[in-house]
């Protein structure tokens, strides 16, 4: 039986508060550029969040990099379905090197949402999770709903992967935006990391 | 004998694998190119290096920089017409971060190119690094490789900043085409 395309729309401010509250091991999350980064910010700082501040679609790539140099830590990517058909390439890389402490949440609102609105192809035929499965991720699934998305974070949290979890999300407006101070940024997320210490 | 010493015996392959190593360069992130490839071997080869090759260079640029910062410095490897794909993460990405990104790039697109693509992709190789801003060297010579490509990775790690070293076909021999009989 093939999945039903009428999926559950939820909210993306609530799901990142959602993913942020269940983060107790110092994972790692790499934000993607938009309004998915300006959601994390507003989600409360944290010493291991590093935000994105341009090179659209490198978010999982990102995310790989860290989890190759740090393979005990768990490591989130979270990135825009727009950003994600940029680098789709980036997920065979992945299910290649089978990186089991890599995570990827997919924020798919089938929209350019920070560029106003222009409709992406996730709108009508492309299924992220579909792409992610035919690019060799077995552990790709979409969201229902709420409780399903927080069951679907504790597996990935807990189990070995690489973890693709996609959500299909509203487009309401951040409440807040990114601090765009890359230097901060990077030199935070490598002391959060343990790779720096404050001088 | 340290790699930072000319040495005739070793091509200059092994000599930037070799000196890679010395200066704890442990991934190797690339997009396969004929030229780079006795270097992709000897990289695949050398259980040290954590090697694997990526879909497009950006890709293989955002890896090295998540390793980075994860504590773990990394090289990435491509032709001439995938450094025309990075301008925007080089931008966006790896100088205002501070990232000490490291770019091999062989050199296509001089000295006997038969494709005129290449040929112009080539010409916007240097603009592109000099308006950034990123230090970059040209190798020709065997003789100076070891020194050239020591100094440039402990200078972007010290001044956290990318940098870029060209093999050029004087070293390498280029890609070139078959000679047609007239």
């Amino acid at each position: 039986m093939p999945e039903s395309n009428e999926r559950k729309v939820m909210s993306r401010a609530d799901l990142t508060k959602r993913l942020v509250s269940k983060l107790r091991n110092e994972e790692a999350v790499v934000g993607g550029i938009g309004w998915t980064n300006f959601e994390l910010w507003g989600a409360g700082q944290r010493p291991q969040n590093f935000y994105m501040l341009g090179s659209m679609g490198l978010a999982f790539p990102i995310a790989l990099g860290v989890a190759i140099a740090q393979p005990k830590r768990r490591v989130i990517g979270l990135e825009g379905d727009g950003s994600l058909l940029m680098q789709v390439g980036a997920l065979g890389t992945i299910a290649s090197r089978n990186q089991r402490n890599l995570v990827m949440i997919v924020w798919d609102n089938g929209a350019y949402q920070i560029t106003g609105g222009q409709p992406a192809a996730t709108a009508t035929v492309v299924d992220v999770v579909g792409l992610a499965r035919a690019s060799g991720l077995e552990k790709s699934f979409w969201a229902k709903d709420e409780a399903h998305f927080e069951q679907l974070v504790d597996r990935a949290l807990s189990e070995e992967g690489p973890f693709f979890i996609a959500v299909k999300i509203d487009s309401a407006k951040p409440a807040a935006t990114t601090h765009r101070d890359p230097v901060q940024i990077r030199e935070r997320f490598m002391r959060g990391l343990g790779v720096r210490e404050a001088i | 004998m340290s790699s930072a010493e000319p040495d005739g015996q070793r091509a200059w392959h092994e000599i930037i694998r070799d000196v890679l190593k010395e200066n704890n360069v442990r991934l190797a992130t690339y997009v396969p190119d004929n030229v780079l490839s006795p270097l992709i071997r000897g990289l695949h080869a050398d259980p040290f290096f954590t090697t694997f090759c990526c879909a497009r260079e950006e890709e293989a640029v955002g890896v090295a920089t998540g390793a980075w910062l994860g504590g773990t410095l990394g090289v990435v490897l491509m032709q001439t017409s995938g450094f025309a794909t990075l301008p925007n993460v080089l931008a966006s990405l790896a100088v205002p971060y501070q990232i000490p990104l490291l770019m091999i790039i062989s050199e296509r697109g001089t000295l006997g190119e038969f494709n005129l693509g290449q040929a112009m992709v080539c010409r916007t190789m240097r603009p592109a690094l000099e308006s950034m801003g990123i230090e970059n060297h040209t190798l020709r010579r065997l003789d100076e490789v070891a020194f050239v490509v020591d100094r440039t990775v402990s200078q972007a790690v010290s001044t956290q900043a990318p940098a870029a070293i060209i093999l050029n076909a004087l070293l390498t021999g280029g890609k070139v085409e078959k000679k047609r009989e007239v």
